[in-house]
């Protein structure tokens, strides 16, 4: 008992002792992949016959997708490593490039994809493959939920 | 003297114990050697392949590292509180793989956790699971496993701290967890729930990670399905039983697109381990994507399992 006070004390100091985070940027990077997790839900709505096709709303989160894609990179400084419940792990900061280069290639794949839907066949065909980004990048640099 | 007799009476008691239990973990295998030939015949590639995908295989014995998942090198290290697995070569490679195998050999380690050589596997190879899986799918999973490249190189071996890198003991786990009864097809329900259920209690093995396990690695019976800790890493594992905690909001349909795609009804996509578990589901028929999702919301509801204290008492 007294010595688990004791290392909760000692958590505490450490805790205070690290260096103050930049809780706005984890903000601002939960609500982008929030924006990209409501683009993806309407689109897995139609993909599962919940709602009817439409290109407009296809097209939306495909736009929604290139511009996280564009936004993301610079939204992981240094001093957003812990706190705000963020869930990216120290994994993205051990190799940064690997994170961006899979940015990229999100954005380039809804790019591609914005040019090759036009119904929906095509929409079938070429919209599920980005899931492999999303759940590729959340494998190995996002915690589980709590 | 009396003293001496009685050293000599619990002297007797003891070695009688040590062969009860030299016996009772014996290592049993469930089919004999010499029947081998029989269940040679008829397997299929292509029937192989669902079992392939369904079990998991890939997602532990592939070579970590590269991107083929049908190279089944092994390698990959998995950590436990006992220590670290290193998963084996099962690759068709004669020397360093499994090429020299026949089916009952597969079956018995799948079916009842016994090696060639008539030792323990440990249950970090889900054969928990794997002893609810029939033998014609072994036998359709080894004809399967024979296409596959042969890849050279034998993996690493455990590192585990005593006792429990004595296979032997594992003979009294078995006797504990390892109950090795086949599914019963149950008339009273549908077939796509019957084959639901042999999909995720089986070869699927999903209790194995939604589940908190006991002190020695067991799961938790009452609280199957109902998630637990995530032993690869932070964050806890979901439950996916119906409750309001777990699966309850999900139709049918959510399950099968999770299975698909990896995305949640809100639009998230999983990630951790499940990310690979979905590389394996996406390459299932959607007929038994579906049949996982009826099973699933028919488990008993369970409140998700609380976080375990950790470290009280000091
Ligand atoms: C290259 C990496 C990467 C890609 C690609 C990616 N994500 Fe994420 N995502 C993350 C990380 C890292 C976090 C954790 C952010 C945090 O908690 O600080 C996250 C968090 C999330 C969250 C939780 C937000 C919250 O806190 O509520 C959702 C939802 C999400 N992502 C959806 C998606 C979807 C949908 C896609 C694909 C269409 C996608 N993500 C693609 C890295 C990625
Ligand atoms: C969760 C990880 C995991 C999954 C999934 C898994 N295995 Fe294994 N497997 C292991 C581990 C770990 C061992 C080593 C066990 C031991 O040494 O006691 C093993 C051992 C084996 C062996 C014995 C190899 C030998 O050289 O003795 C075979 C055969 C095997 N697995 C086949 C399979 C097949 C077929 C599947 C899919 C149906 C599968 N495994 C799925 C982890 C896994
Ligand atoms: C190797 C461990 C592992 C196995 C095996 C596994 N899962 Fe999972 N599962 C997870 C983890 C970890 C998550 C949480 C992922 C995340 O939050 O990013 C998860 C998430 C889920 C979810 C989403 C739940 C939610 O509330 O978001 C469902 C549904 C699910 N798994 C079903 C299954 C089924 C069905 C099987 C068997 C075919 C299975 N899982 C096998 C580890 C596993």
């Amino acid at each position: 008992m007294i010595r688990s006070i004791i290392v909760a004390a000692a958590l505490a100091v450490s805790v205070q002792a690290a260096v103050p985070q930049n809780l706005d940027v984890i903000k601002e990077r939960k609500q982008t992949m929030k924006d990209n997790g409501a683009a993806a839900g309407a689109t897995a709505k139609m993909l599962k016959g919940d709602a009817p096709f439409d290109l407009a709303t296809v097209q939306k989160s495909l736009n929604t997708f290139i511009s996280a894609s564009k936004k993301m990179p610079s939204l992981f400084p240094d001093d957003s490593k812990t706190g705000g419940d963020t869930r990216a792990l120290p994994a993205v900061w051990a190799d940064k490039a690997d994170v961006d280069a899979r940015f990229a290639k999100f954005g380039q794949d809804a790019t591609d994809a914005l040019a090759a839907i036009k119904d929906e066949a095509s929409f079938k065909a070429s919209f599920p493959p980005i899931f492999k980004d999303c759940g590729g990048c959340h494998e190995k640099y996002r915690a589980a939920q709590n | 003297m009396p003293v001496r007799s009685t050293l000599l009476v619990l002297a007797a008691l003891a070695a009688v114990a040590a062969c009860a239990l030299w016996q009772l973990t014996e290592p049993r295998a469930a089919f004999s050697r010499d029947q081998w030939q029989s269940y040679e015949q008829g397997g299929d590639a292509a029937r192989g392949r669902i079992v392939f995908e369904a079990g998991g295989c890939a997602s532990c014995h592939a070579t970590p590292g590269q991107p083929d998942r049908l190279k089944l090198g092994g390698g990959l290290q998995l950590k436990s509180p006992f220590g670290s697995f290193t998963v084996p070569n099962i690759s068709p490679h004669p020397d360093d793989g499994i090429g020299a195998w026949k089916v009952v050999d597969l079956a018995n380690a799948m079916l009842t956790g016994v090696s060639p050589s008539r030792t323990h596997y440990y249950p970090a190879f889900p054969y928990t699971s794997f002893q609810r899986v029939k033998i014609e799918d072994v036998r359709d999973l080894m004809t399967f496993l024979r296409t596959l490249a042969p890849v050279s190189g034998k993996a690493g071996d455990h590192d585990l701290s005593f006792p429990f890198n004595i296979r032997r003991g594992l003979g009294l786990w078995k006797l504990l967890f390892l109950d090795g009864k086949p599914l019963k097809a149950d008339p009273a329900k549908t077939l796509q729930w019957n084959r639901g259920r042999y999909l995720v209690e089986g070869l699927g093995h999903c209790a194995e990670c939604h589940s908190p396990r006991n002190i020695l690695g067991a799961v938790v019976a009452d609280r199957r399905f109902a998630g637990g800790p995530n032993l690869e890493g932070k964050g806890r594992v979901p439950n996916i039983t119906p409750d309001a905690s777990g699966l309850g909001p999900w139709s049918q349909k959510d399950i099968a697109e999770l299975l698909t795609s990896g995305l949640t009804p809100d639009g998230d996509s999983v990630g951790g381990a499940m990310a690979e578990v979905i590389r394996n589901t996406a390459e299932l028929p959607p007929s038994d994507r579906e049949a996982i999702a009826e099973y699933l919301k028919s488990l008993p509801p369970r409140q998700t399992s609380p976080p375990e204290k950790k470290g009280s008492g000091g």
